[in-house]
């Protein structure tokens, strides 16, 4: 157990020699498994903020049922009982009209407008919630308000954070595709700077084995050079990640705005972070070991 | 069940010659035949000469007795363990018994003489320290312990030869295989080199050595196995 530690120990510093005796293009494999990375991290990292956004925005699907203009108190009451009656109904709210053009008054730049106006075009209106917010209460509700007498119209308010969402969802899946596949070239590139490095270490494999090396220990210092490739290339990812979450957020801060609400990204959280991490220097790992034993292979075949 | 033999084992446990060759063939791909139909055995502290001219099939019986290569036909016992039904994995821990004094040195030219020197130990699990010691004390009885940062590309031909002693002697085996020492190294060195491994001899490593030159059996007490076109001569 000791000697295995102490080989490990040898593997890892082989492993950091060979790192740095060739900074430049170390530092290139880094940074193209950096990009690799970063890519579908950042793209994640975008989506399911957005994704946390719009589910903030549709916590509550509303839905807004619009009396005919023609409409007057009884019909209104008329309503209100059906709701009462309907057990799904969580709670409902009822807006007059008067009211309700008095709200759209108070919003900035809108009051020139409406004082134009002659007569109130909007219609008393309920606003509604229903228990449990299901997405199937909520459409079976929407049809038989459509149907009732004196209903203008049915709106259910959060049909457009549900088509945001399934676009999100769209979006995971490709983030999940292209991650799989700049994972599988994370594999690929580390896989070949070991090649590389087999190549040029042959003498030495050779050596070793003659002189009794086992597989494992020839196998360990490119094993550790792959993972620890990875993880500088994790490394160089969050902050590449973090760099331009910090560049974007001042134009989205702004644009936010304009929409009047606020948004901005967060960086990498620290469990995500640590798993970034763990993945690529996992990734890299794995690329070696592949690498390394096809090689062995070959060497011992010869 | 296959023994894991250690590093340091020496003596085999059983009556059975360290290692046995009988009825060995070996034909290399293309039909080329080494070795006909050679049977031997050598026993633990023997000091053994295989003569023979180049291409009679010395450096073919000593990788075979190293278990670097495989029989085509018979077999090799080494310590009582048929080679051949080894697994692989316990054939790394077979070739740490051997010391083996390459022709060509195969010196590893991208690391010091020191860390050459190293490399067995560090493949044996040795710890730093302690390996560190040992490979001093093993250049130091090559006379080469002056030279330990030096890198062997700047060693002359008979000083990298040392250095591959050094490492075949480092971790203390109990067999030392050596092929053709004295190939290009003039008279005086190559006495002083053969002198080495009859001191070897003396504290009781088994040394097999395969040389065509006939000085090297006039100047040790060695039991001589003649070798032409692959067969025992003598």
């Amino acid at each position: 157990m000791r000697s295995w530690l102490r080989d490990h120990g040898r593997a890892l510093r082989d492993a950091i020699t060979r790192l740095t005796a060739s900074p430049m293009a170390s530092l290139l494999s880094v940074l193209v498994i950096a990009i690799a990375l970063s890519l579908p991290v950042g793209l994640y990292l975008g989506l399911s903020q957005l994704q946390s956004f719009s589910r903030q925005l549709s916590s509550a699907p509303q839905i807004s049922i619009f009396l005919a203009l023609d409409g007057d108190g009884s019909d209104a009451a008329a309503i209100e009982q059906k709701l009462r009656a309907d057990p799904e109904v969580g709670s409902y709210r009822f807006i007059a009209r008067a009211q309700a053009l008095s709200d759209l008054k108070r919003s900035a730049g809108m009051s020139d407008v409406l004082d134009n106006l002659k007569q109130n075009p909007l219609p008393d209106a309920f606003v509604v919630t229903t228990r449990g917010n299901r997405p199937e209460t909520l459409e079976r509700l929407r049809d038989e308000a459509k149907a009732w007498p004196k209903v203008g119209h049915v709106q259910l308010d959060s049909e457009w954070a549900r088509r945001l969402d399934a676009a999100l969802r769209f979006g995971r899946t490709a983030v999940a595709v292209l991650g799989f596949l700049l994972a599988a070239a994370l594999v690929a590139i580390t896989f070949n700077t070991i090649r590389l490095q087999i190549l040029t270490r042959r003498d030495e494999i050779e050596v070793s084995k003659l002189i009794g090396a086992t597989n494992p220990f020839i196998r360990r210092p490119f094993l550790w050079f792959g993972a620890l490739q990875g993880l500088a290339g994790g490394v160089l990812a969050w902050i590449i990640v973090a760099l331009a979450v910090h560049l974007l957020n001042r134009d989205l801060i702004a644009l936010a705005a304009l929409y009047s609400v606020s948004f901005r990204l967060a960086g990498l959280s620290l469990p995500d972070a640590g798993s970034l991490l763990g993945w690529s220097a996992l990734l890299g790992w794995l690329g070696a070991w592949l690498s390394v034993t096809r090689h062995l292979w070959q060497i011992g075949k010869q | 069940m296959a023994r894991r033999p250690t590093q340091r084992e020496s003596a085999p446990p059983s009556a059975s010659p360290l290692i046995s060759l009988s009825h060995v063939f070996k034909r290399y791909l293309g039909g080329f035949e080494a070795l006909r139909d050679v049977s031997l055995a050598i026993e633990s502290g023997e000091l053994v000469l295989i003569m023979g001219h180049s291409g009679a099939g010395k450096s073919t019986l000593l990788k075979l007795m190293a278990a670097i290569e495989r029989p085509s036909a018979g077999t090799v016992l080494i310590s009582g363990q048929n080679v051949a039904k080894l697994r692989p994995a316990a054939l790394p821990f077979l070739r740490r018994r051997f010391g083996i004094v390459f022709q060509d040195h195969k010196l590893l030219y991208d690391r010091s003489v020191f860390q050459n020197v190293l490399l067995p130990l560090q493949i044996a699990g040795f710890e730093r320290r302690d390996a560190a010691r040992r490979a001093r004390a093993a250049l130091d009885k090559v006379e080469l312990l002056a030279k330990e940062k030096a890198m062997p590309i700047t060693l002359s031909g008979g000083e990298q030869q040392r250095v591959c002693i050094a490492r075949a002697v480092v971790h203390r085996p109990a067999v030392l295989l050596v092929d053709e020492p004295t190939g290009n190294l003039d008279e005086a060195y190559a006495r002083n080199i053969v002198e080495l491994f009859g001191a070897f001899h003396q504290v009781g490593v088994t040394v097999v050595i395969a040389t065509h030159d006939r000085s090297v059996a006039e100047q040790l007490p060695a039991r001589i196995i003649q070798l032409g076109q692959g067969r025992i001569a003598a």
